[in-house]
């Protein structure tokens, strides 16, 4: 019952901001980024794990946001679409995007970029299906996926302006 | 060239805010002391409410409001694009899996949830029909109540309506056919699967409505708020932002009258965000069994085409009769067939309300027609590809004999997806091609008005009544300014998605808005360029017969000027801005079969080569090519991503989507898990996308629309290649591993 829910202290650090707040045991860290943070970058579609679309990193590892309790992530760092932007300029990964057509409706874009900027991290020069391995988990409808690859590509290349 | 003016690729408008995460999508909105709203359904399809007892949920600490159908007007108002036949909630029965009979509204999710899973329906279940056979056998029961159906001789059958095209007579061209080929197709029940689910939202606003909705149609919208509430136009406000994707899932009203009753009840903002199993209950493509009976002569020629086109429409209309109309009427394709008969369905049914969905009703009859034409050729033993050539109409011939001739030189097309292929070119053994043409008419009717104002300093912002659902409309409308008034890209702003601000637009739908709104922009823009003609006549005292405004500058006999030097000292001290007001309308035809002729057509060439595992049945796109008739690519990135877009959407269909049902009528594969679409990992290996560009188009700068051509001919450009390499021929899609291994199983010695 909403009013009488049981409710946890828990300490996050999001895009590098501290924050304190008082988390329902069952809500998800999605819950609490798009709620209670009022982050709404992350998408929210499947609830699953299957789509991808809440991807965020947290604490350095790519996590679908709605299969980890925020509970879980106590402590944790955790980094979003809207922690990507440095100085409020957009990062090569993000102008890449843009400049190879990868984003449409944009709705999975936010998942699709924390995906690929953790990849970027772990193996600067990714190859093409270590690409696609590494987004097969983020769904795109708009299926711009070709362009998402290239955007990647292009980045690692240093090509990306 | 510069790159924001037409047929550049600049950044997409809005680009930012999806990279940023700042873009806000119905769902990201937050509106003062909102109600959550959760959907109470059933475990079964049909099924008569006995009674819904709502006093444990209303115990829930936090719950406002639990809505069922007697809250509601009585008789409770029924609603549909085509026909009104949806009502707001069930009432009395329910008629598909995940049908609403009774909605939460709550402090919270939490307290929404708790409560909807605390509402006690007491029900019976009813037989049902989830199959095109079951819907027409005359034992079965009916979907519709007749009585919804005054006047309508088919109201004691499940069949919606029966549509007959056609010309010339097919008998007597069977009597002198040298070839006749007949085959059953089916084509399977997807979902539009957006990434961003549904999203609703009411508000009460002063003595009227507003609601916001991830739609692609908001003047409908608004539209039957008004009828339904008794409220004027201008007191139903609607906002439309962005969709996060569409695909035809969102262009007409669903649950939004529900919410804005709801709203108007607890006198509070309401929101309800779908999930995705709920969308897979809310929207679908009609699935099709198509029987063709294509007649050849002995060099190839077509002699006559006869399609039965069964559709499977779900149990309320939305706009699937249209669909299937609208798709089935140029199931001959892009041919030049003498005798041509086709009868199709609109069959109703259990199941998910079918509406548009990118291709609208094309893809299924173009799945077996174009299969077909491969038989015929195999059975000549005349090339697939020159098959086609010799069939193909010739632009300028009235292949459709009372419709828009054919507006492309399509040889050109088609000629250049072979080559892409490398049709004729030897292959890898266990690898096989296929090459299928799709058509889809345009817009039959049509009505855009815009509102561009060029403000005192030179930057413009255009009004304009299109969703940007993912096309990239936003970023051809400011180009066209660009281009005309001479601003910079990020000098122009894009209004969209706001009825009480932006004017009136039919629909945003049969990828007409380059063309339609386009064309209404180009003349808002124009009427600007008119009146700074005048006052650049005025300030030179020249006539205005020798200026030309054009290319975002002003042409005086002897020099030229900047469009700022004119608007500047044009405007005064006072400043203030000009603003243009352009139309588009594309009148009904009364008589027309489809009640206007086609805008353009969507033409598109695809082919591919695929390589088959014998152990698995696993089908490997070794290329892809797509290649698409566009008139003139305003943007060709974008062109390129709309391309391929529809042309990955294609997949799926053809090689994994499909919904399963149980005997009660339930989808089982309800959600991400069971339901797989195209990811990253199934690509193919190579694709090429190409336009074809005439300049030939009715759109501004002779653009044609085409979102959706890449998808039409997708599966029987597949089929084709899998029959190619493995010698067998599969006519049910999707093409699942395991339908193929089971049909390379059962192949008769090659
Ligand atoms: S919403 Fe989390 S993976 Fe789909
Ligand atoms: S851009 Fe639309 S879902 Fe990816």
């Amino acid at each position: 019952m909403s009013e009488m829910l049981q409710t946890v202290p828990i300490e996050l650090t999001v895009n590098g901001r501290r924050r304190a707040l008082n988390v329902a045991v069952h809500h998800t860290l999605l819950d609490v980024l798009r709620d209670d943070l009022e982050l709404t970058g992350t998408k929210e579609c499947c609830l699953v794990g299957e789509c991808g679309a809440c991807t965020v990193s947290l604490d350095g590892r790519i996590v679908d946001s709605c299969l980890v309790l925020a509970v879980e992530a106590d402590r944790a760092q955790v980094t979003t679409v809207e922690g990507l932007a440095v100085d409020g300029h957009v990062s090569p990964l993000q102008q890449a995007f843009l400049d190879k057509g990868a984003v449409q409706c944009g709705f999975c874009i936010p998942g699709q970029l924390v995906a690929a900027h953790a990849l970027l991290a772990e193996r600067p020069h990714p190859t093409v299906p270590e690409i696609q391995e590494g987004l097969a988990g983020n769904l795109c409808r708009c299926a711009c996926y070709q362009q998402i690859i290239s955007a990647v590509l292009a980045t690692a290349e240093g090509t990306a302006r | 060239m510069r790159t924001d003016r037409i047929g550049g690729s600049p950044n997409r408008v809005g680009g930012i805010g999806r990279v940023t995460g700042s873009q806000q999508y119905v769902a990201d909105i937050r509106l003062q002391d909102v109600l959550e709203v959760k959907l109470v359904t059933l475990d079964c399809a049909r099924a008569r409410i006995i009674s819904i007892d709502t006093s444990a949920a209303e115990l829930v600490p936090g719950v406002r409001l639990v809505m069922t159908a007697a809250h509601l007007p009585q008789p409770v108002p029924r609603f549909g694009p085509q026909f009104s036949d949806r009502p707001i909630i069930a009432v009395g029965e329910t008629k598909y899996h995940g049908e609403p009979v009774a909605a939460v509204a709550a402090e919270t999710r939490d307290a929404a949830e708790e409560a909807a899973r605390l509402v006690r329906v007491e029900y019976e279940e009813l037989p049902a029909v989830f199959t095109i056979a079951a819907a027409l056998d005359p034992a079965s029961p009916l979907v519709q109540d007749p009585s919804l159906r005054a006047g309508d001789p088919l109201a004691g059958t499940n069949v919606l309506r029966e549509h007959r095209f056609g010309w010339g007579d097919v008998e007597v061209a069977a009597s002198s056919a040298d070839l006749v080929v007949e085959n059953a197709y089916t084509f399977p029940m997807v979902t539009h699967f957006a990434i961003e689910p549904h999203a609703f939202m009411a508000a009460p606003d002063g003595d009227g409505i507003a609601i916001w909705s991830s739609i692609q149609h908001p003047n409908w919208l608004q539209k039957i708020i008004s009828q339904i509430l008794g409220l004027p136009l201008a007191k139903v406000r609607v906002f439309a932002p962005d969709p996060g994707g569409g695909f035809g899932g969102k262009q007409h009203t669903k649950l939004e009258p529900l919410v804005a009753f709801m709203a108007l009840r607890t006198g509070r903002p309401v929101r309800l965000i779908l999930t995705l199993e709920e969308t897979f209950q809310a929207v679908r493509r009609t699935s099709a069994e198509v029987r063709v009976r294509t007649g050849f002569m002995s060099d190839g020629t077509l002699a006559f085409q006869d399609v039965q086109a069964n559709y499977l429409i779900g149990a309320y209309a939305d706009i699937a009769d249209r669909v299937v109309s609208k798709g089935s009427y140029p199931a001959a394709g892009p041919y030049r067939v003498p005798a041509v008969r086709i009868v199709s369905r609109s069959v109703l049914s259990h199941t998910t309300p079918a509406t548009a969905f990118r291709g609208f009703g094309n893809p299924q009859v173009n799945w077996a027609v174009e299969s077909n034409m491969d038989e015929g050729a195999r059975a000549l033993a005349i090339d697939r590809l020159e098959i086609r050539l010799r069939n193909l109409a010739r632009k300028g011939e009235a292949f459709i004999p009372v419709d828009t001739p054919a507006d492309g030189d399509w040889e050109q097309t088609v000629r250049r997806a072979a080559e892409l292929i490398g049709w004729g070119t030897p292959l890898q053994p266990g690898r096989g091609r296929g090459l299928a043409l799709g058509i889809k008419s345009g817009p039959t009717t049509g009505l855009s008005y815009a509102t561009v104002r060029l403000l005192a300093d030179g930057s413009v912002i255009v009004y304009a009544g299109t969703s940007d659902m993912g096309q990239g409309a936003r970023t051809v409308f400011a180009q066209i300014a660009a281009t005309e008034l001479g601003a910079p890209l990020d000098w122009i702003t894009v209004v969209m998605g706001d009825t009480a601000v932006v004017p009136y637009d039919q629909q945003t739908s049969a990828s007409r808005s380059t063309v339609l709104m386009g064309n209404a922009i180009l003349r808002a823009c124009q009427s600007i360029q008119a009146q700074l003609r005048t006052m650049a006549a005025r300030l030179h005292g020249l006539d205005e017969a020798d200026i030309v405004v054009e290319g975002g500058a002003v042409r005086l006999p002897d020099r030229e000027l900047p469009i700022i030097d004119v608007l500047k000292p044009g405007l005064g001290r006072l400043g203030g801005e000009l603003v243009g007001n352009g139309e588009m309308r594309k009148e009904a035809e009364p008589g027309h079969p489809l009640g206007g002729s086609a805008a353009f057509y969507e033409f598109n060439c695809t082919a591919v080569e695929a390589e088959v595992d014998e152990e698995t049945g696993d089908v490997t796109l070794v290329r892809h090519v797509t290649v698409s008739d566009v008139g003139k690519a305003l943007n060709p990135l974008q062109v390129t991503m709309q391309d391929e877009g529809a042309a990955i959407m294609g997949l799926g269909h053809t090689l994994m989507e499909h919904y399963i049902y149980d005997e009660r009528g339930r989808i089982r594969n309800l959600g991400a898990i069971d339901y797989r679409i195209p990811t990253s990992m199934d690509l193919p290996l190579e694709m090429l996308s190409a336009m074809v560009e005439n300049a030939d188009g009715p759109g501004p700068y002779g653009s044609k629309g085409m979102s959706e051509g890449a998808l039409l001919c997708v599966a029987p450009a597949v089929a084709a290649a899998v029959r190619d390499a493995t010698g067998v021929a599969i006519r049910d899609l999707p093409l699942t591993p395991e339908r193929v291994w089971r049909a390379l199983r059962d192949r008769s010695t090659p």
